[in-house]
């Protein structure tokens, strides 16, 4: 394993818990549809890539865990740290208000997630690009999915239509925290062990824009406040909600295994 | 008359073991008895995914939110597969939904308990699963091809199922006292729904008869019932579980575990419509095709224009 | 036996390869909008255990199969062209790699 220095190790946890918590809300929320899904065939889809979020979930935990000062296991990661903790973006942790907001949320995601992959497994860490690579062949699939649903549910039906542009008003401003490139970050990059993401917006917009374009879809206006903070521990209010769910077990019974 | 020739064949290639295949001539009533007995085993898989999928976003570690997840998903390709071998046989699975959603097919009744723990989730793996797979073990070998064929694939599938539910199960009874607590509580409300799950004892089983006759069926209700208790009571006591049922005792000149007797009314009450989830069951069914329509509507309408666009 | 009731997708036959060289082989049948959505969905039901390397998709009603009443007719002729087979033809004793 390489040797990094305390410091480095701190940034690279933070850092990597954060692609963790990234892939395990949207896993988590994706999971929500199950048995709930438009037909059964999208049940299946929407299961299978749930099932890819939170592997890749537990694969960057474990990595984190090797990094974390108080020797917390992958499962401590996920299930005993407090939302303040969690360092998601706050898009992965907006709601199934419908199956549109489910796509856009996922569409703006994966958008992200092939070229951030990409890079990152090019990383000179191996334990980090090893990972990174073999998500990227799971979210090319995920892009490939959720791109051709923005294509029917914009061009569907005109309530596809306003549906859909509804998700993408209200999710816009959640779209930029992938691409934050702070000091902590910078460090890392400078170390080459992880990608400069604020030169992914242009490879993003590249992807989301002519999509929304060929669905009908207005592009909105960028607006005056771009969610932030995710990366920090500060969420919506919905993180809350979705943790005291998702966590309640470990947290009743503290002495148990399961 | 000539029906009468066919249908004298048809008895000679059940007799032969033959496999029937959706274009063969099948009377009637052979159709219409699969017809009902396949959707209604698809209709289960569908809202069988409900109780399990209550606890998939509180599920206690990674590992147990990912197996569960993949289980309950197996579920819907269940459905799927056996929706499809319906539909070989002339109905779409549109009708059949429609069916479901007005209460005129039937599902398993078992699946109107609710899960009130995460140890009903090891506790369904292991014994509503450990009954589905005798059953379906020998409905792999059932006379219409694409039904066996079907429950083939799913026994294939369904093998880890039932393994990791008795893994949660031995978690819990081997865990701390609340753990213990909590899986025993959940075997004494599943026993007896599990055992019900294969049906009425045969003299009181209407449909029993006819779908032995046609080889969709091999063994009776009751003897189905006998090798899932000889089956299971040793894997209880494997981990210190016990049955809610004074009267299990073993055979030692049969062989078999005695059990006592299955409380019939709860079971027809529930099968009419009055089991403690029956109505909550459907009402999420409702709700996923409705609140779905207008996604399949914007498929449809998409498929369309795309399709017009290419012939001009 | 496609349905194109305004509530139901088409059904698809789902053909899947197992491995390089191998046929493509009948998996199973699902609906779906289109051929995009039919390919996508035909990997998420019928290869979750990477049961395939390549998959085809086609529309059911597009598939034509004989009918059980050419069972006889339309094979049988081939049953006793025994000189289509390996069996039919004698080779010396001892000569091996035949």
């Amino acid at each position: 394993m390489a040797e990094f220095d305390v410091k480095t190790r701190e940034l690279l946890f933070n850092y990597i818990l954060g692609i963790a918590d990234d892939r395990l809300i949207l896993g988590h929320r994706l999971s929500e549809w199950c048995g709930h899904a438009p037909i059964i065939e999208e049940d299946i889809a929407m299961a299978n890539i749930a099932l890819d979020c939170i592997g890749e979930a537990d694969a960057f935990y474990k990595l984190a865990a090797t990094f974390d000062t108080e020797g917390r296991s992958a499962d401590d990661l996920a299930f005993l740290r407090d939302s303040t903790e969690f360092r998601n973006v706050q898009l992965s942790e907006q709601p199934n208000t419908d199956f549109a907001w489910t796509i856009a949320r996922q569409f703006f995601t994966d958008a992200f997630y092939v070229p951030f992959f990409e890079e990152l497994a090019k990383s000179s860490y191996e334990e980090l690009a090893a990972p990174g690579a073999k998500a990227l062949k799971e979210v090319k699939y995920h892009l490939r999915h959720s791109r051709e649903w923005i294509l029917r549910l914009g061009d569907g039906t005109e309530e596809s239509n306003s549906r859909l542009q509804d998700a993408v008003d209200n999710l816009w401003m959640y779209t930029r925290e992938f691409f934050e490139f702070s000091d902590s970050v910078k460090l890392l990059y400078e170390l080459d062990i992880v990608p400069d993401n604020s030169a992914l917006l242009e490879k993003w917009k590249e992807t989301v824009l002519p999509v929304l374009k060929d669905a009908l879809i207005t592009i909105p206006e960028d607006p005056p406040y771009f969610a932030t903070g995710g990366r920090n521990g500060l969420h919506t209010e919905h993180l809350g909600h979705l943790l005291a769910e998702m966590q309640v077990l470990p947290r009743t019974y503290p002495d148990a295994k399961w | 008359m000539e029906d009468e020739k066919k249908l004298a064949e048809f008895q000679t290639r059940l007799k032969n073991g033959e496999s029937i295949e959706p274009k063969d001539w099948m009377p009637e009533r052979y159709r219409k008895q699969l017809v009902r007995m396949i959707s209604q085993h698809a209709h289960s898989e569908i809202v069988g995914m409900l109780p399990e999928g209550n606890w998939i976003t509180r599920a206690p570690n990674l590992r147990r939110k990912m197996a569960l997840l993949a289980k309950v998903q197996d579920e819907a390709g269940h459905g799927l597969y056996l929706y499809s071998a319906a539909e070989t046989l002339g109905v779409d699975r549109e009708s059949m939904i429609n069916d479901l959603l007005s209460g005129k097919a039937k599902y398993s009744s078992i699946f109107n308990y609710p899960t009130l723990t995460w140890a009903d989730i090891g506790v369904i793996g292991w014994l509503v699963d450990g009954a589905a797979i005798v059953n379906q073990t020998m409905l792999a070998k059932s006379s219409y091809g694409p039904y066996s064929r079907a429950n083939l694939r799913i026994c294939r599938e369904e093998n880890f199922h039932k393994k990791q539910g008795y893994e949660i199960v031995a978690t819990l009874a081997n865990g701390t006292d609340a753990q213990r607590k909590m899986i025993q509580e959940s075997v004494n409300r599943w026993w007896w729904p599990s055992l019900m799950m294969f049906g009425p004892t045969d003299k009181d089983s209407p449909n029993s008869a006819e779908l032995t006759k046609w080889k969709v069926k091999i063994h009776s209700n009751d003897d189905l019932r006998q090798r899932f208790v000889d089956l299971t009571v040793p894997q209880a006591k494997a981990v210190n579980i016990t049955f809610p049922d004074p009267d299990l005792k073993f055979n030692e000149e049969t062989g078999h575990w005695e059990f006592g007797e299955i409380d019939w009314n709860e079971f027809y009450r529930v099968i009419k419509g009055y089991g403690p989830m029956n109505r909550e069951r459907m009402n999420a069914r409702k709700k996923a095709h409705e609140d779905g329509r207008w996604v399949r509507e914007a498929a449809e309408a998409y498929a369309k224009k795309k399709k017009v666009l290419h012939e001009n | 036996m496609t349905k194109t009731t305004e509530d139901q997708w088409p059904m698809w036959e789902v053909f899947l390869q197992s491995k390089q060289g191998a046929p493509h082989e009948h998996a199973g049948s699902l609906h779906a909008p289109d051929a995009e959505m039919a390919i996508q969905n035909a990997r998420d039901v019928y290869s979750r255990r990477n049961e395939a390397i390549s998959i085809w998709v086609v529309r059911s009603e597009d598939i034509i199969s004989t009918s059980p009443s050419d069972a006889g007719p339309f094979f049988d002729p081939a049953t006793d062209k025994i000189f289509r087979y390996p069996k039919f033809y004698s080779i010396p004793k001892g000569v091996r790699g035949v």
